[in-house]
């Protein structure tokens, strides 16, 4: 690699006081993905920004192919060649408009386009772009209509509609499924061999894996690590990124004592299989598959939000069939919710008032709060479960991803619960704070049953001391911690027949899953 | 730096700032402005559209809105006429007869919303518009006035009743002889309350969450359905003890009257997001915004501004205040992070 696409020498950014970017050096080759590593609050995100436009830069110089590039605004970046496809999809789609048009929107401002709209033609250019990508879909159909997946093609090919230089992804496989990235990264694949150099930011160590071809790491505003030799030093770079080594998590694993939850013969839908699972008091089961394996389902059930359409469950041996939340939350069964923005985090409260908000009423007196209560009570919480902060006091937003996430698992443990249920409780959330977030549930799990659910094996893998598989709305597994055979949960997860997995003739799936019950 | 501390300090103090200087102005420049009947004037000409304000400030705090509260008034202000004059009821039947109207098309409203799903705006628009053609249906579009002839060729022989005309026209002592009017003292009171509410009480700080994030409210075990519902019957509660005591004071059921409350109540609830920086709804604020409309009128009255002149004022108050809580607030917001 002779060529430099992009070039960043000494990149300084600060606000106010925060000195975020400390003199990034960075090269990014064509033809190559270099993928950005680097816990929340490292300074990413800000990287991002100042490289589309969106903030200026203090001090320092970039280049693009030699030239100073310095955009004004995210419209000068991507008319220089640099395109960014942000974290949230919906940024990078209009979702009541259909395929074609997203796809050739563009045109549609640009200088000479003329008054009215020609659909015919569009639509022949939108299926060029979408050919080119490998897309599929008829491209008269509503964005809104398409799977995430899909939707977050569609943005990266309206990127690609630009015919950049420099392509960044920030997270783009954070609400993917397995099967889902593979098509993302197949794609990635084709523009590496196009030639555009790829600046790619993930948490995922599979993604990682998969697409690497240098790894850079950032650490408190700069860079604290640089892997370019193949093969890549995939330890070194997480020990780089986090400041000290990666250590594999042992779990002493609990079997739990009475049992807490006990599910029978429920149906996920109206007619698929049935399903029994039991969660027992003290143990931390981890429930994992693929986007559409039931698993939300299955959560949004247990919390009452869906009622199901066969089935029995029980709390403590009591029959339990809740309503809605407030009646699952009356009965001790909680849940931390996947998808934080959207479904837990209340933007204009500060972090004290977001704890406490399913339990104003044990803060109160004849409705009445007591702000000095909440802010104790908080405060308490924050000290234990390690947010990092000024004080109860500090706007919710103003935290990084994974000090949000501390306080919405917080929010649910400051009142004793019969049963913690955790959807995706590590999404967007980096390696540190996902330890001590999982290191907090496992030392708080005495006398409740802890379930979580999660799509990375990984982290089934170092948060529970039991793992169940479901796949197309069945148990398709179960393993107890310590000996787990890799090679045949993930079998499971994909739906393969454990047949396939051979090493263990005549071991089915399901017989597994009885041994270990 | 320093512009930074500006700016803050702009956002949290310049409302109320300006409501000070406003009032050191006129003091000065007019001739009887800084008095105590004057201020109790000011309150009095605010004390109705405060309390329509009160009303769908709740309303806005669940992400709401209400556009039916001057309906709801005036068709308080009919009814309450109606049933004393032509039916001839006891005060306190009138009172009790208007305050279930209230709530009742308050709960229509949120049932509207929550139930069949039409937006806020769009419900309430329809309710206004409802509303505005069921009031004149029983009196044939005419005021209700004491020996006003009836369908049947009969005239309506009920009168007001003192106790319900005390409502709007007593004046209680305090500190000097007959100085607080009773609406006064009901919006007071009133705004207290709300002021409680909304910002001290857990079901306050609910209302605010669903405001913030339904979906997480809902998620955390919040009734958000019935919630709303109670925010909208508030507000129709609030609309018409605000109808009732112009009734009260105008001692007829006029047809013709209340027609700026929507706008002027809404306006002050507006206003109330800029007060303190808030940049949301707030009880306070609403009583302040309420206020700072009563107090420049009142002064630019006082300086002999043609009276025509009074609603381009308010408008240019309102917008001044929108841009206060929604730009300066989100050049605040982009600094910090």
């Amino acid at each position: 690699m002779t060529e430099i696409a992009c070039k960043i020498r000494g990149l300084e950014k600060s606000f106010g006081q925060n000195h975020v970017l400390r003199g990034i050096d960075l090269d990014l080759a064509p033809g190559q993905v270099t993928v950005l590593m680097g816990a929340n609050g490292a300074g990413k995100s800000t990287l991002v920004k100042v490289l589309c436009g969106y903030h200026r830069k203090d001090a320092g110089s970039l280049e693009l192919a030699g030239k100073p590039y310095e955009p004004a605004d995210a419209a000068d970046a991507i008319s220089s060649g640099v395109v960014t496809v942000h974290q949230s999809i919906d940024d990078g789609v209009i979702p009541d408009l259909d395929v074609a048009t997203n796809l050739t929107l563009d045109r549609l401002t640009q200088p000479g386009a003329g008054l009215f709209v020609h659909d015919r033609k569009l639509r022949e250019a939108a299926r060029h772009v979408a050919e080119g990508m490998g897309l599929t879909m008829d491209v008269r159909t509503r964005v809104g209509d398409l799977d995430v997946a899909d939707r977050q093609m569609i943005a990266i090919a309206r990127a690609m509609a630009r015919a950049p230089r420099i392509l960044v992804l920030d997270e783009p496989t954070s609400s993917l499924s397995a099967t889902e990235a593979a098509r993302l990264f197949q794609l990635i694949d084709r523009l590496r061999a196009q030639g555009v150099a790829i600046l790619y930011i993930s948490h995922r160590m599979s993604d990682i894996r998969r697409v690497a071809d240098k790894i850079v790491c950032m650490r408190d505003g700069a860079i604290s690590g640089l892997f370019a030799e193949a093969p890549l030093d995939y330890e070194g770079a997480v020990s780089a990124m986090l400041g000290h080594q990666m250590t594999d998590v042992d779990i002493d694993p609990q079997a739990g004592t009475a049992p807490v939850l006990e599910i029978e013969g429920l149906r996920l839908t109206e007619d698929g299989p049935t399903v029994d699972f039991t969660a027992r008091a003290g143990e931390v089961v981890a429930v994992t598959g693929l986007l559409g394996s039931g698993k939300t389902r299955l959560a949004e059930i247990i919390f009452g939000l869906a009622s199901p359409p066969a089935g029995t469950m029980r709390i403590d041996g009591d029959a339990y069939a809740p309503r809605h939340a407030g009646e699952a939350v009356a009965r001790g069964v909680f849940m931390s919710p996947k998808d934080r923005r959207a479904n837990a985090v209340i933007p204009d409260f500060d972090i004290a008032d977001n704890m406490t908000l399913p339990f104003l009423g044990a803060f109160s007196r004849l409705s009445f709060l007591s702000g000095r209560r909440q802010r104790q009570a908080s405060d308490d919480m924050i000290g234990r479960i390690g947010v990092v902060c000024q004080g109860g006091t500090d706007s919710i937003l103003t935290l990084s991803g994974g000090n949000q996430q501390k306080v919405m698992i917080g929010r649910w443990l400051i009142e004793p619960s019969r049963v913690l249920l955790l959807d995706e409780p590590f999404q967007g959330v980096d390696i540190g704070a996902r330890r001590d977030i999982g290191q907090h549930i496992r030392e708080t799990a005495n006398g409740r049953a802890t379930v979580v659910f999660v799509s990375e094996i990984d982290e089934a893998l170092e948060i529970a001391d039991r793992i169940v598989v479901l796949n197309e709305g069945a148990v398709a597994g179960e393993h107890i911690s310590g000996k787990i055979d890799l090679g045949q949960l993930v079998a499971q997860v994909s739906g393969q027949v454990a047949g396939t997995a051979a090493g263990k003739p005549g071991a089915t799936v399901g017989a597994e899953g009885q041994d270990h019950g | 730096m320093g512009n930074e501390r500006f700016l803050n300090f702009a956002i949290k103090y310049g409302f109320l700032i300006l409501l000070v200087g406003l009032v050191i102005f006129f003091s000065l420049s007019t001739n009887g402005f800084g008095s105590a009947r004057s201020a109790v004037f000011i309150l009095q000409s605010v004390a109705i559209t405060g309390i329509l304000a009160l009303g769908v400030t709740c309303t806005l705090v669940v992400d709401g809105f209400d556009l039916s509260i001057g309906s709801v008034a005036t068709s308080s202000l009919m009814l309450s006429s109606y049933a004393m004059v032509v039916l001839e009821l006891s005060a306190g039947s009138a009172i009790l007869l208007c305050l279930l109207m209230g709530a009742v098309v308050g709960l229509v409203n949120g049932l509207l919303i929550v139930k069949f799903k039409v937006p806020d705006l769009l419900a309430t628009l329809g309710m206004m518009f409802l509303l505005i053609g069921l009031q004149r249906i029983p009196t044939q579009g005419n005021s209700v006035a004491t020996g006003m002839a009836l369908p049947d060729g009969s005239t309506a022989e009920g009168t007001f009743s003192p106790a319900f005309l005390w409502l709007g026209r007593h004046r209680m002592d305090f500190f000097l002889e007959n100085l607080l009017p009773v609406p006064v003292v009901i919006f007071l009171l009133i705004a207290v309350g709300i002021w409680l509410f909304l910002g001290f009480t857990r079901h306050g700080r609910l209302m605010y969450a669903i405001g913030s994030n339904e979906r997480a409210a809902a998620l955390v075990g919040t009734p958000v359905n019935l919630f709303k519902i109670v925010a909208y019957m508030i507000s129709g509660v609030m609309a018409s003890v605000g109808g009732m005591l112009l009734a009260a004071r105008l001692g007829r059921g006029d047809i013709a009257s209340g027609t700026n409350l929507l706008l002027d109540s809404v306006a002050a609830a507006l206003i109330g997001f800029a007060v303190l920086g808030a940049a949301r709804p707030n009880a306070f604020g609403t009583a302040i915004g309420a206020l700072f409309v009563g107090i420049l009128l009142q002064g630019l009255t006082m300086m002999n501004a043609p009276y025509y002149t009074q609603d381009f004022v308010k408008g240019a108050v309102l917008v001044i205040a929108l841009v206060f809580t929604f730009y300066l607030s989100s050049r605040r917001g982009a600094g910090g992070k």
